[in-house]
Formats: structure tokens, sequence, C-alpha cells
């Protein structure tokens, strides 16, 4: 049996300056993103930041309070959830337990009477893409966690819609499930060439899945981006200490020509921008940009260096990661490779990097990692 | 526990399951006895008070309007209770404890405090003695019953999963159909028996709304027993005891092997 495959016929997502409030409390303010055909768009922050109300509102499960959402240049303004054509998978499944397998997934063909022999042949070619082939009439509850998340990936994509979005689908699954899970979520998102839209607080997650990424905080984006821009051109704290880890540095800041530099410690730490912003400014470093040394005069000419004492060291298998403790007490995270000079708890050493790697920021909020 | 203890606590475990079955059983000689009378033990055996029900027009004329009375008004308080009981399960706790009051109150008010209310608006709107009359006010006392059965089902009914049939095609009307109904059918299913058994008991708020063209078969039993204490009774007696037996028992038995 051959899949229907008809790719690129996912729809074009503007949304634009969409707010929620409920009643004087402002849940999303002003969001704005334009998700592209076929693209694997997730939204990323903290719980409460914004990111499933958004994801409600595409869906129609919670009115919009202002702003506009297109999918493919038509509004959705006024459209009940039912007449929407969007396939959405749920954290906690949703399948219905009276039905099996089987008819749990033809139930949106049921719904849009299509007939029954082609229901059947639509049904057997999702059941396949999705490996259930088997389990066609178990019932869900004789499925694992695993089993049924795929159940309600296959109901939510059988009646082909041209959008489906994704509220933190793997979350009540552990590890492993999670890993071999967003491979294949990845793998039928290739196949269809659907628009998806995947809610998530996991970093990792959304870099493993995503063409970009909308990070969501406080109710507004922070940055929308791909990875690659999210971890190596944060514009603001909040996205460089949301994704992945870095090191933050205080102190007052000089601008020299189209550069700029940190005073901290005492020592002129320098970096390759200007500031954008008035007000203070942080340098955020990446730990695999640093190096360490065990004296000064090790360090070629032009780094930036900072001394300081090594308060942790973790061994990460291909890595070793090192807390160092500056004079002011921040911490500088620095991760060595194992062909690297390792170092022990208490040596003084040296921290260093290039300046272009230092990457300048308006000291804002940072991301409490905790609420995620 | 010492096993004296454990000899009283049978002993006494089956004096009252004794007190609470006999006077039922005993109908059930009485419906076989040989004389005219309902004394106790029963002399003789005979089948002729059966013969008697089913040959006078009068006991069978009850006996379907019993059965009618007892259909319209469960299919009534079914659809009334189910839909109360949806209705709660939206609402929030405050609002909805209080309706829920409101409506099991039935099950809680005298039946004769009831009676005179029915009795003194249905003399006026000239439903004595209609079937109507019968069925709205069996169905009254019959709600409370639906509510609790379907509310019962509605605590372990997981309300996403019509937010998962809207997004997959479903409107508000299929949703019910689809999802929320086969998945509270138990409930409803249950709430329907007791309801059906409820009316077909009710003697009270009966007697007060009966007239000599219309009467219920516990209304048609209390007037024979006052006149003529004929055995017929007994025989009439028995046949309830074993149908709503074998309907409650079917009804628990079907919904136990379902789970």
């Amino acid at each position: 049996m051959t899949l229907p495959i008809r790719p690129n016929r996912g729809a074009n997502i503007d949304i634009t300056d969409v707010t929620k409030t409920y009643g004087r409390f402002v849940a999303l303010r002003d969001v704005s993103i334009d998700i592209r055909q076929g693209e694997f768009m997730t939204f990323l922050g903290p719980s409460g930041s914004g990111k499933t109300t958004m994801l409600n509102m595409i869906a129609g499960f919670t009115e919009i309070s202002g702003g506009d959402i297109r999918i493919g240049g038509n509004s959705l303004a006024g459209l009940p959830a039912h007449k929407r054509n969007i396939g959405v998978v749920f954290q906690h499944y949703a399948l219905f337990p009276h039905m099996t397998v089987y008819k749990n997934i033809a139930y949106p063909l049921t719904l849009r009477k299509i007939p029954k022999a082609e229901r059947d042949k639509q049904v057997r070619a999702i059941m396949q893409m999705v490996k259930l082939e088997d389990f066609a009439h178990r019932y869900p509850s004789e499925l694992s966690g695993g089993q049924q998340q795929r159940v309600a990936l296959a109901r939510a994509l059988v009646f082909d819609p041209p959008l489906l979005l994704m509220d933190e689908p793997l979350g009540a699954l552990d590890k492993k499930l999670r890993d071999w899970l967003q491979l294949e979520i990845r793998r039928i998102h290739r196949v269809l060439g659907t628009t998806f839209v995947y809610v998530t607080h996991d970093q990792e997650e959304a870099l493993t899945l995503s063409d970009r990424i909308a990070v969501f905080n406080n109710g507004r984006i922070e940055q929308i981006g791909t990875g690659r821009e999210l971890y190596d051109e944060p514009k603001t704290l909040f996205v460089g200490t949301f994704i992945g880890e870095s090191s933050v540095l205080r102190g007052p800041l000089e601008v020299i020509g189209d550069a700029s530099a940190l005073t901290i410690c005492g020592t002129k730490v320098h970096c390759r921008q200007r500031p954008v912003t008035t007000g203070d400014q942080v340098i955020l470093i990446r730990p695999e940009k640093i190096a360490l040394y065990g004296q000064p005069a090790d360090v070629p000419a032009g780094m930036n260096r900072l001394t300081g004492v090594v308060s942790e060291s973790l061994y990460l298998g291909s890595a070793v990661k090192y807390d160092v403790k500056l004079a002011d007490d921040t911490t500088v995270i620095a991760r060595v490779g194992l062909t690297q000079t390792q170092y022990g708890i208490g040596d003084t050493v040296v921290v260093a990097w290039d300046p272009a790697d230092s990457r300048l920021l308006p000291d804002t909020a940072l991301a409490d990692r905790s609420l995620t | 526990m010492s096993a004296w203890l454990k000899v009283c606590l049978y002993l006494s475990t089956a004096f009252v399951l004794f007190v609470l079955i006999a006077p039922t059983l005993v109908i059930v000689p009485i419906s076989f006895t040989g004389r005219e009378s309902l004394a106790f033990p029963p002399v003789g055996v005979s089948w002729r008070w059966y013969a008697n029900f089913f040959s006078n027009e009068a006991w069978l004329a009850s006996l379907l309007t019993s059965l009618q009375v007892a259909t319209g008004a469960a299919v009534l308080a079914t659809c009334a209770g189910t839909a109360a009981g949806l209705g709660i399960s939206r609402l929030g706790r405050r609002a909805g404890g209080l309706l829920r009051g409101l409506l099991i109150s039935p099950m809680i008010i005298p039946s004769i405090v009831i009676a005179i209310g029915v009795y003194a608006v249905f003399l006026d709107a000239h439903l004595t003695g209609t079937y109507i009359g019968f069925v709205l006010a069996h169905a009254m006392v019959a709600v409370p019953f639906v509510v609790i059965a379907v509310s019962a089902n509605l605590a372990v009914y997981d309300t996403r999963l019509e937010t998962a049939a809207s997004s997959l095609g479903a409107s508000r009307w299929v949703i019910f159909r689809t999802v929320t109904l086969p998945l509270i059918l138990p409930g409803v299913l249950s709430g329907f028996l007791f309801a059906f058994v409820a009316s077909f008991d009710e003697v009270i708020i009966s007697l007060f709304i009966s007239d000599p063209h219309m009467t219920t078969l516990p209304v048609r039993i209390f007037n024979s027993m006052t006149r003529d204490a004929d055995p017929t009774v007994a025989a009439v007696g028995t046949m309830i005891f074993v149908g709503t037996t074998l309907v409650i028992g079917i009804g628990l038995y079907a919904g136990m092997k379902k789970k």
C-alpha cells in the first residue's frame, strides 16, 4: 500500500497582534508570528508564558481578545473549533475509550461522511505511517502511553489537515520513548509536508524538532528564529539563558568605537558589538567558547581573560564542565574537551575567550530554568 | 476476634436479614392459598388467585396503566435527569450543589406532602385520572434516581474528550451523540431502570390522583386490601416482587459485566 503523500500542502499561518486578556490579567500581548507553509514551528517558553494559550486560540478552544489569526489567508475569526479543520494532539492523548484504535482514527472521516471504502484506505494508510497496523481492534486502555500518542497523532492527521497543533505531546512519556517519538514526528512531518506547530517547555526538544522556534516569556514573544540563531545570536538575555547554558557577566560599560567593554573585577572584557539600547548591559558567553589556562602567560594575545577558582567539575563523558568562581562571586561555566589540560576543585585558573564570542545584551530578566 | 463473638455477629446479621426479607417472602405462600383469606400460614394449594388476576379486566387494566405510566415516566425522567446531570457537572461547585440538592429533593420530602401539592394543582388542571397526570407526577419522583446515577458516571467522565472531538470536526450535538452519551450510558440505563421501578412502585401520590377510570396497580392492590382482603393481592405482590427483582438484577449484572 502506498501512502497518500501530497507534499507541501501545508498552510501558512499569519498571527497578527494577537492579545488575550482574562479580566485585567493579560495572558498574551501583541503576539505576531508568521508561520510558513510546511514549516515545523515550536512555541517554546516556561509554564505561564502564554504558549499554550496561543495554541488554543489557533485551535479555537479559547477566544481571542484582539488581533487576527489567518490560515492560508483566511481569518479564523468567528469560526468554531469544529469547523477549522486543524489537527490537534494533546499531552493527555484524549482518545475515545469506548472506541477501538481503528474507530478512533476513523472518527474524523466518519464525521466528514467519507465513503466507507475510501475511509478504510485512509485509515489503513495512516496506521501504517504511525506503525500501528497490528493494533486496529485494540482499545486505548490496552495500549502503552507511546502507542496511545501515536493513535492520537494518526487521528489528528487522517483527515489531511493543512495544520497540525501539538501541545506538549511527549510530556507524559519517559525519556527513551520521547527521543524515539521525536524522530517519528520529524519523519512524519517530512513525509506529509503539513505545517506543524509544537508547544513545549523543553528547549532540547525544541532544538531537535523545529525549523524555527518562537520563544515566549510573560505573554510576549522574545525572539523568533532557527535553533542556531537563538543559540548563537540571542537578542535578549532571557533567550540567551533559556536556550543552552551560558555565563552572564555584569560590570560598568565603556563604548569604544564600534565595540564595547565591561570592567569585571578590575579587568576590561571586550566585545565586538555596540549596545543597541541605553541602560545596563551584560556579556553572555557559551561554555564551549571558553578555554582554561593554568598561567596568565599561557593565554594567547587578544583574548579576554579573567582569573577565578574552580568550584565544581562535572565529567560529562565527552567533555568536562567546570564552574569557575570569579572574585565578584560570578560563576563562569566552561566546557573543556578531554584532550585539554584538566583542573581540580580549588585550582586557580584563567578563563579566556575570543572577544568575538562575547555577546552584548541589555540587562533584563534572566530565564528561571526552574520554572520549566 | 473470638469464636463466640463471631457466632454472635453471624446470628445478628442473619436476624436483620430475616426481618428485612420476611414480609416479602410471606406473600409468596399466601398467594398459593386454597382459602379466600390472607391468613398466614396458608391452608391448601391452588393457582386460583393467579387465574383470578389474569381473568379480571379491572386488574389487567390497572397493570397496563402501571406499565404505560412507568414507561412514560421513566423516559421523561431519564431525559430530564440526564440533561440535569450534565448541566450540574458543568456548573460551579456552589451552583451545581444547590441545583443537585433541589433536583433530588423529591426523594427526601415526604411523599404525602408532594401528593397534597400535586393533587391541589392537578384538580384545577384536570389532570387527575389522566395518563399525562400520572406520567408527570411519577417522572418528578423518578428524576432523583436518574440524576444520582448519571452524576456518578459523569464524575469519572473526561470532558477533555469533548475538546478533542471538536478539533476533529464534531459539533456539540454530534459530540453528545458520539462521545458523551456512549460514555455515560451505563448511568443513563441504570437511572432508567430505577426510574421505571420508582414509578411502578409509587402509591401515595397515585392514590390521590387516581380516579375510578384510571388506577395504577399498587392503588388497586391498596383498594382491594381495604375492601375485601382478596388473596389476589398476594398473587399480584408476588409477581411484582419477582418482576422488579429480575429487572434490577439483570441491570446490576449487566453493569458489573461491563466493568
